[in-house]
């Protein structure tokens, strides 16, 4: 399978590759690892004329911890954030989420940013980057700006990265005191997508009730969305493996569930709750 | 449409090349530089057949353009034997018969190699999830297991090989 012919740069600064996407205009997708945008490109799903790789410029590379937040730089790849130390001591779900992706050698060149800006349905950081109320650092001709995590994702393949901007990086803030994270997934058996996953943060109070708590869902809709009414359920309260399984039950309340010959949108939604229900139990056990 | 130059380190050795920016590093390997021991299987990133290691790592050479590779340091199959002898992993595919048909291995191998590097002592468990990316349809992976295991033993305090 050989993709359409394409006009290829490699800018080595993100100046540079903001100035030529802002040339090319809508002919030109950002390429960093590859490994959503080249089996598209031979399956000859997408055809743009330019491509602009990201993949060498340095600033986007690296995974850095100060003043109380994680950086994770926009062509980290899957592997970096799988091996480093550091991440995993702080958001084990980080570690926990990359080794659940693909395969090694996929994860040796897919990036994060990459899949963030995708916003595949099925992928699973979307999931991880709304539990952990990541900010993402886009780069565009009118300079820098930020965007919540809970405005990123809006749509089936639609991120909130406008044409011209690049994602440079992904700020997580990391909680103070008790806290704990835990991503779940029920992988499609061959692809090793997600059909459901769910990645929660439970924060807790001095006094042992849930201070905060962050629950997303991914898989089951067009776009990775929050279960508010189930994070509701549980702030303020002394948390059960009961009152947990109840709130579970509100996951996945008014969304848009998708269908397919693998999974129907009733099979989904029931999953949603089941995986709600275990990402929450290791979220807590996590943070005590 | 324009071509672009290129200079990898292919197993050791300079070679330099122009080529179309589709260029998929796969073809660039077996069909310009005629290195026919990367296999193409699925062509979609599934099968691992076309695994080569890349400034260190495995990956898919199938989902690579070869204008990304620019200038890195690729190894294939062909790389690994040095004068004649067996690498430790070649050696354990073929002391505990890791290969029927033979058209996953060089992948196999390549992918066991990048798991050596980062873990030079894995787990049954970790070879399994280290080789996850790779499809055999021939032996049902017992065999390749027991030839992972017998490469990380024969390597165990022996000097790192070279790139």
């Amino acid at each position: 399978m050989i993709p359409g012919e394409f006009e290829y740069y490699a800018p080595t600064s993100v100046q540079e590759a903001v100035s030529l996407l802002q040339q090319h205009g809508e002919d030109a997708k950002v390429l960093a690892g590859g490994h959503s945008l080249i089996p598209l490109l031979k399956l000859r799903l997408a055809s743009p004329p330019v491509l602009v790789d990201i993949g060498r410029i340095q600033e986007l590379k690296g995974i850095r911890r100060q003043n109380g937040a994680v950086t994770i730089g926009a062509l980290a790849t899957h592997a970096d954030i799988e091996f480093s130390e550091d991440l995993r001591g702080v958001f084990p779900l980080m570690h926990d989420t990359a080794t659940v992706i693909g395969d090694p050698m996929v994860r040796n060149l897919g990036t994060f940013g990459g899949a963030l800006a995708h916003a595949d349905p099925a992928g699973d950081w979307p999931a991880v980057a709304l539990a952990l109320n990541a900010t993402m650092r886009l780069t565009g001709p009118n300079g820098e700006r930020t965007v919540a995590a809970d405005d990123f994702f809006v749509d089936l393949l639609t991120s909130a990265v406008e044409p011209g901007e690049v994602l440079t990086a992904v700020e997580i803030p990391v909680p103070q005191g008790k806290y704990g994270t835990s991503y779940q997934k029920f992988s499609h058996p061959a692809s090793g997508y997600a059909v459901v996953g769910v990645a929660a943060l439970v924060q807790m109070g001095a006094d042992g009730a849930c201070q905060d708590c962050r629950v997303a869902i991914t898989g089951a809709g067009p776009k990775a969305t929050r279960a508010t009414a189930t994070e509701d359920a549980l702030k303020g309260q002394q948390l059960t493996e009961e009152l947990i399984a109840q709130a579970a039950e509100q996951a996945g309340n008014g969304m848009d569930f998708l269908g397919d010959i693998f999974a129907s949108e009733s099979y989904r939604a029931h999953l949603v709750k089941v995986f709600t229900k275990r990402a929450l139990l290791g979220a807590m056990q996590a943070a005590q | 449409m324009a071509t672009h130059p290129i200079t990898l380190t292919v197993n050791g050795s300079q070679r330099q090349g122009q080529v179309e920016p589709r260029r998929l590093l796969v073809h660039y390997l077996r069909d310009e530089l005629g290195l026919t021991g990367t296999h193409i299987g699925c062509e979609t990133s599934q099968c691992g057949a076309c695994t080569v290691i890349l400034n260190g790592q495995a990956v898919k050479s199938c989902t690579v353009f070869a204008v990304q590779a620019d200038g890195g340091q690729v190894m294939t199959i062909e790389g690994l034997a040095q004068d004649g002898q067996l690498h430790p992993i070649q050696e354990g595919f073929w002391e505990e018969h890791g290969l029927q048909c033979g058209f996953c291995t060089p992948g196999m191998i390549l992918s066991t190699y990048d798991l050596l590097l980062k873990n030079p002592d894995p787990s049954e468990q970790e070879i399994r999830h280290a080789l996850h990316g790779n499809l055999c349809r021939c032996t049902g992976y017992q065999h390749i297991v027991k030839s992972v295991q017998y490469a990380a033993n024969k390597m165990k305090g022996a000097p790192a090989v070279a790139d």
